[in-house]
């Protein structure tokens, strides 16, 4: 048996390696008390919850992190987590807007909106206005939406039944492998030959055909490789169900791992739109230009 | 004469030795099974396993290798193991098997640990239609033991507390995935164990029961498979196919390893 066999199937030590790095960014150049409207999006998703602030329709800073097992708690405790480092206070918030599986446990928001209509507003901001087909994976669900000029939703599919092609699969193979969540991706393309896809369709299916693969020989990077391979190709048909519009842009935690992200850009033949911003906040960052805009309206009353 | 049967399941390899005795005035031959040996492969390569299971059923037994005329397997790794003669396909060996246990049974529910399949069978013990599960655990013993886990039970535990059990709280998640969180929040909403427990085995036996249902219930009904093992699990199964009685064999995990063997030795002659 080789060592990587003995490593995935020993009894570790309890240590998750699934779990992104919770982050905190907020934009130095500029100060958040000369903006006129400051709306807040808070999005609780199923394994992390993101708070964004937009300072007169700009993205200004956010904060991402672990959802708790409390959706109230880790709505507050994400927006605390940026609010500490700028020295804001909710009041000094004008709207505050929900989104995400647990955005009716948002206790200050003034509205929540489903996460479906956020991740297009946030694509439009971080892709542009020529976004129309977005593939937002998320942790517990995959979602093919799309969108006009105004990142407004014009249709959307979403596989929310099956753990397939969510981010929850990754997890599952970055536990086994016993390699930290982002380093997946990269390590996916060290392989000399590109493997067959991983055939089963169930994570848990898919967990034992990943060990087999394992003491079949292959190496951790094959495994990871051939793992990728077939979640690319699952959301890869789900987009496809619904069409593949030019303007293509992908959010979400698993937009952060180019193995997958890669890979879904070949089987479609296209590139998706380039962002310097965090994909996994485009969902918050929605619901914080939703709020943005009701503010205008507000004052143009 | 001695035959072998195999059966490498995903999560287990079982190995039945059969011996064909001659019984003074039967026309049928008879049959006395010599040894069953049961092995989880953990950290082995599926070949390694199943020589460990072999050899060590073989020594349980006191039986050499040259004296075992024939052995097949069975299973989803079959093509695996190197020294069986033949493989035989899990639903032959099932429906094999479950008829030599019961000869009145006609329909035969199959729970391991990653598949779960209804069998159609003639009197004969020839699968004549099965449907199954293959791309998703929702419906196999791997569903169960997630659950288990998240409710801190062992698989007994598990079993029997469901039984405890009269409500029926229904699962909406199929997903073993989803579901699993799914167990957690009713865990923090003080639902007692029991009560999820009941929903999880109603769960998977109305997964079950739906495959069977695309064959047809007919007969008598036997269960096989690891998941006899789980008493909760049987009574969800009963209710959900609406039958009275449900005939368990006492190791139901190594019916279709028996069957083989049974197969093994009639292709002998």
């Amino acid at each position: 048996m080789n060592a990587e066999v003995a490593a995935a199937t020993a009894a570790p030590e309890k240590k998750e390696f699934w779990r992104w790095q919770e982050n905190t960014w907020f934009d130095e150049t500029k100060n958040w008390k000369d903006a006129k409207i400051i709306t807040c999006g808070i999005d609780v998703g199923s394994v992390s919850s993101q708070a964004v602030l937009v300072c007169d329709g700009e993205l200004f800073g956010y904060n991402s992190m672990r959802t708790g097992n409390n959706s109230p708690d880790s709505a507050k405790n994400a927006l605390q987590g940026i609010m500490d480092k700028i020295g804001m206070k909710l009041e000094d918030i004008n709207y505050v807007v929900g989104t995400g599986y647990g955005r009716v446990n948002v206790p200050f928001a003034h509205k929540a909106i489903t996460e479906i209509a956020c991740h297009a507003r946030g694509a439009n901001y971080m892709g542009g206005n020529k976004v129309r087909t977005i593939l937002d994976m998320g942790g517990q669900d995959c979602k093919a939406i799309h969108c006009d000029d105004k990142g407004k939703v014009t249709n959307f599919l979403m596989n929310d039944k099956c753990a397939a092609g969510t981010g929850r699969g990754m997890e599952v193979i970055s536990d086994l492998m016993q390699i930290p969540i982002a380093e997946l991706g990269p390590r996916s393309f060290d392989v000399d030959v590109e493997p067959e896809a991983v055939s089963s369709i169930c994570v848990v299916f898919a967990k034992s055909e990943a060990l087999a693969l394992l003491k079949a020989g292959y190496t951790k990077n094959k495994v990871i490789a051939a793992y990728c391979q077939a979640m690319a190709e699952r959301v890869v048909s789900l987009l496809e169900r619904i069409g593949v519009e030019e303007g293509f842009f992908i959010t979400g935690g698993i937009a952060k791992n180019p193995g997958v992200v890669k890979r879904i850009e070949k089987l479609l033949g296209i590139k998706q739109l380039e962002t310097k911003i965090d994909s996994q906040i485009a969902g918050a960052l929605g619901a914080a230009l939703f709020g943005y805009t009701l503010m205008q309206k507000q004052a143009a009353k | 004469m001695i035959t072998a049967g195999i059966d490498m399941g995903s999560r287990s390899v079982k190995v039945v030795l059969l011996e064909q005795i001659k019984v003074e005035g039967a026309k049928e031959p008879s049959f006395a099974v010599k040894k069953a040996h049961l092995m989880m492969p953990g950290d082995l390569d599926a070949d390694q396993a199943a020589e460990k299971a072999f050899d060590t059923a073989l020594a349980e037994a006191g039986v050499s290798r040259d004296q075992v005329k024939s052995v097949f397997a069975t299973g989803a790794g079959r093509g695996q193991v190197a020294f069986a003669t033949e493989g035989v396909t899990e639903m032959t060996a099932g429906a094999r098997g479950a008829v030599f246990m019961y000869p009145q049974a006609r329909t035969v529910v199959d729970v391991g640990a990653e598949e779960g399949r209804g069998i159609k069978t003639d009197s004969d013990g020839k699968a004549v239609d099965f449907a199954g599960n293959e791309k998703c655990a929702a419906g196999a013993g791997s569903f169960a033991e997630a659950m288990s886990r998240a409710l801190q039970l062992s698989l007994k535990e598990f079993g029997e507390a469901s039984l405890k059990s009269d409500k029926s709280i229904p699962m909406n998640a199929q997903c073993t995935v989803f579901a699993e969180s799914e167990v957690v929040s009713l865990i923090h909403s003080s639902t007692p164990k029991e009560d999820i427990a009941k929903a999880v085995l109603d769960a998977v036996a109305s997964r079950v029961c739906a495959m069977v249902r695309r064959v047809g219930i007919e007969g008598n009904v036997v269960l096989i498979g690891g998941m006899g093992h789980n008493p909760g699990f049987v009574q969800s199964l009963k209710n959900a196919m609406d039958v009275e009685e449900v005939l368990l064999p006492e190791l139901p995990e190594f019916v279709s390893a028996l069957g083989c063997a049974l197969i093994a030795a009639e292709r002998v002659h």
